[in-house]
């Protein structure tokens, strides 16, 4: 290990904080004279920000994705069989099957050029932002936890109890049409509120880990939503011998946003207000601030007179009624005709890779649902289109997050430089060094 | 829940006397009262009263003591459920009201107490589940061992991960690596063996990437735990269906292990055929939970294991080289958690389908935090995690009068009550979870 090197390595984990405050007006010093030139700066502050992290790591998780796709497939695999005599076969090969794929996810999330019109065309888009929107909800409600400190995986519980509350209101009551709509949505968010304020309960009086608690609420919630929908007079549909409940009343199904030719419906207008809500709550409100207090140093915020147990109690509220959202969208917005126990479609995991990708917050969390929104959707058409199984989208879902959440090894596999601060602070800091070695 | 009164402590005769000592002080002794155990046995009791007295069942429980094939036959144990219904809640009810003198005496409910209270209930329990029925003793604890070896292997895993200071929630990723891979190295290799190396290697490069980005690049582990399992699911799923499946049996249908008799050891009654009839993979697993045990608290490996989880910086002031210690102790977690998964592919399901270990990865965890990061307590927390979803299989097949859900929820609210009212002061590695970064 070279002498310059020992600092460098000391001086990586902190590259998101700022530099210590003796050192900084040299390195403003040093800038204002623009001794390399302006240019280099801004293109290395773009290439180091948490921006260009973010775009580097989904490409380096579309390369994993395209070697396994590339890796897997027949042609390629038959084409390397004689890669020897005629190597571009097999080129060629891996081109065909991993552009393919990618066109067909390009055009099974964002935009479909085969279409004769643009209404046709952004049809995928709109499918998208359907997927995106239980994504965003439960998104939100797992990173309000992780800004307190709390980290909720009941996510699936929490769906499945708002699912089977909101359906029961929407099919068994007569309710005028507005109304019902709410006091479906409303029975849902509060009864997944509930579920997940046990965990916080729990925690905060007898001190249980909310992994722990919300795990195991998990399959308690699981279990007892598949016994009530195998009973009849419970939740399953009449003369039915399907664990499945009887349809959605038309009063309490979320009306189409954009016309009958879309899926989307005003689901999406409520996960835009519940981000705004999340946005306002974390950043503006009093409670939100002691949240994030209580996030930061649990024991600090406690010596500041925060309520800390009561604190545990409401987060775990809030982030399930956010989760409960997603579960009444489920059954309100997306499948209408009945629901079985499978309802949560495994959006109370993503929700977790939804808000680490958004670094838990807000718009980010909004902005990271949509875009796995369109790897779901994108992914359902390779399926059909390329017989490539769609869970290679969890493969490149996780590999992203992996890599944002490890800055150093993307830079490191993109030869970007360090950010700009820390490089130079450490210049300094290396020069005296030097100096104080040779003395 | 707990109330702390301080009384003062008998005067000392000596220090009050003469006025000898200059401090004086008379030491408080401080009381503490913890309701928690009294008024979980309450719950149970309550709910024994209920349902034994309540909705009690007419005939005779018999319990087989034996298998056909045992050497010494012991003969059916009979219990007239009407009466045994009636009589063991009472004895439950007074084993609570002791618990809540001896709390309020300030001594604490002895372990041996609630466990004859455990054990009571579970009698009074079967009996009634199995009223008019012969209830196969043997067969019941034979399946809880083979529903209980991958939990303990990624228990195991668990203790020993955490124990360094590293959270462990990719365990599931790391028993579906394993079982995935000593599928298929099983099958290609036709040896179970080399399947079970397979699998030790597969789960200690899930490993690796939990230290490298934990330790190397200090992400939380709890967000890598998460996303590898995201991961290790998709990957693993992606090429089942992309090469096992096609593949048919000559990449999906490993060789089983033997089942091997222990030669006298294996005619004991009741235990014999429990835990002596096993595969060679169990008996790895005893000598594994032998091996943890002493190896954490007798060896000099365990102590430098425990001293990075509990004070990375006097461990590293002494000379031990926290890092270090951690990478590899990790990887030696993911290997033992690989033996776990090789367990599904290569003796109990015996081929690799997507998702197969089915959350049973959290349920280790759960065991993990359920034994209080200790080998043998995590081993019998998922002795009885096993023990209750084998209950639910026998009692499904005998037509049990409790709904099966019910019965599959049951660990979960037992794990809840658990680390609610029995564990939930039990203290986590002080380090766990913290990276340690040398300044």
């Amino acid at each position: 290990m070279s002498d310059d090197q020992i600092p460098a390595r000391g001086a990586e984990p902190e590259a998101a904080e700022p530099p210590e405050p003796g050192q900084t007006p040299a390195v403003g010093d040093e800038r204002d004279t623009g001794s390399p030139s302006r240019f280099s700066g801004v293109l290395r502050e773009i290439a180091t920000g948490g921006a260009a992290i973010s775009v580097f790591a989904v490409v380096l998780a579309m390369v994993a994705g395209a070697v396994l796709i590339a890796l897997t497939d027949d042609n390629v695999k038959t084409a390397a069989g004689y890669f020897f005599s005629r190597p571009a076969d097999t080129f060629s090969a891996i081109w065909t099957s991993v552009s393919g794929a990618y066109t067909s996810l390009f055009q099974g999330s964002i935009y479909n050029f085969r279409r004769p019109d643009f209404l046709d065309g952004i049809r995928p888009f709109i499918a998208t932002l359907t997927f995106a929107t239980p994504l965003i909800a439960a998104g939100l409600g797992v990173s309000i936890g992780f800004r307190a400190g709390l980290f909720n995986i009941g996510g699936r519980g929490q769906m499945l109890v708002a699912a089977a509350l909101a359906g029961w209101v929407g099919f068994s009551f007569d309710l005028p049409a507005g109304v019902h709509l709410v006091v479906a949505l409303v029975a849902g968010m509060a009864g997944a509120a509930l579920w997940s304020g046990i965990a916080g309960l729990l925690r905060a009086r007898t001190g249980a880990h909310e992994v722990i608690t919300t795990i195991m609420l998990n399959y308690v919630a699981f279990y007892f939503i598949s016994y009530l929908l195998r009973g009849q007079g419970l939740l399953q549909a009449p003369g039915s011998n399907n664990p499945k409940s009887p349809a959605m009343k038309p009063t309490a199904i979320f009306p189409a946003l954009l016309g009958p030719r879309y899926d989307l419906t005003i689901g999406f207008l409520l996960v835009i207000a519940a981000t705004i809500f999340t946005w306002w709550l974390l950043n503006r409100s009093n409670l939100g601030f002691q949240f994030r207090a209580l996030g930061e140093n649990p024991s600090a915020a406690r010596v500041a007179g925060i309520n800390v147990k009561n604190m545990y109690v409401y987060v775990m509220l809030i982030s399930g009624a956010l989760v409960g959202l997603a579960g009444a969208n489920q059954v309100q917005g997306v499948i209408t005709t009945g629901f079985t126990s499978g309802i949560d479609a495994g959006i109370g995991f993503d929700a977790i890779t939804v808000a680490l990708l958004g670094r838990s917050r807000p718009w980010g969390v909004f902005a990271a649902g949509i875009l796995f929104g369109a790897f779901k959707a994108g992914g359902f058409s390779m399926q059909a289109a390329e017989g490539i199984p769609i869970d290679i989208v969890l493969v490149v879902q996780s590999l992203i997050v992996l890599f944002i959440a490890a800055p150093p090894l993307v830079r490191a596999v993109f030869r970007l430089p360090k950010p700009a601060l820390v490089t130079r602070v450490k210049t300094t800091r290396i020069q005296g060094k030097k100096a104080v070695v040779t003395k | 829940m707990s109330a702390v009164t301080v009384q003062p402590g008998a005067a000392q005769p000596g220090a009050s006397g003469t006025g000898a000592s200059p401090t004086g002080i008379t030491l408080a002794r401080a009381v503490v009262k913890s309701w928690k155990a009294p008024i979980a046995l309450g719950v149970f009791a309550i709910l024994s009263l209920v349902l034994f007295w309540g909705f009690g069942r007419d005939g005779v429980s018999m319990f087989q003591l034996s298998t056909s094939s045992d050497a010494i036959q012991l003969p059916d144990l009979q219990l007239p459920t009407k009466l045994t219904g009636v009589v063991v809640p009472i004895i439950l009810v007074l084993i609570t009201l002791w618990s809540f003198v001896l709390v309020y005496r300030a001594r604490k409910v002895p372990l041996w107490l609630v466990s004859l209270y455990a054990a009571l209930f579970m009698v009074v329990f079967l009996a009634w589940a199995s009223a008019g029925d012969s209830l196969p003793v043997p067969g019941l604890l034979v399946g809880t061992i083979v529903l209980s070896a991958p939990l303990i292997f990624g228990a195991l895993g668990g203790v020993i991960c955490e124990r360094g200071g590293v959270v462990n929630i990719a365990i599931e990723g790391q028993l579906l690596a394993g079982a995935f891979v000593a599928s298929l190295i099983g099958s290609v290799t036709h040896s179970a063996y080399a399947g079970l190396a397979g699998a030790m290697i597969a789960g200690m490069l899930v490993s690796f990437v939990l230290a490298a980005f934990s330790i190397k690049y200090f992400v939380d582990q709890i967000i890598i735990g998460v996303v590898l399992n995201v991961l290790v699911a998709g990957l693993t799923s992606f090429l089942y269906s992309t090469v096992l499946s096609p593949g048919g049996a000559a990449l999906n249908s490993p060789p089983q292990f033997p089942r091997i008799n222990i030669p006298v050891l294996s005619e004991i009654p009741i235990l014999g055929p429990v835990l002596f009839r096993q595969t060679i993979i169990i008996y790895i697993m005893y000598v594994t939970v032998a091996a943890v045990y002493f190896g954490l608290f007798h060896t000099g490996w365990g102590l430098r294991l425990r001293s990075t989880g509990e004070h990375p910086q006097a461990a590293d002031t002494v000379g031990i080289n926290v890092n270090r210690t951690r990478f590899w102790n990790v990887s030696l977690a993911g290997v033992i958690a690989g033996m776990g998964g090789a367990f599904y592919t290569l003796t109990s399901v015996g081929a690799f389908n997507k998702e197969m270990t089915n959350g049973a990865g959290f349920i280790a965890l759960a065991a993990v935090i359920f034994g209080g990061w200790k080998p043998l307590q995590a081993t019998l927390a998922a002795l009885l995690f096993g023990f209750a979803s084998n209950l639910q299989n026998v009692l499904g097949v005998m037509g049990s009068p409790v709904p099966s859900e019910f019965m599959l929820m049951l660990p979960y609210i037992v794990t809840i009550f658990a680390v609610a009212g029995l564990v939930g002061k039990v203290r986590m590695p002080a380090a766990d979870g913290k990276p340690y970064i040398k300044s």
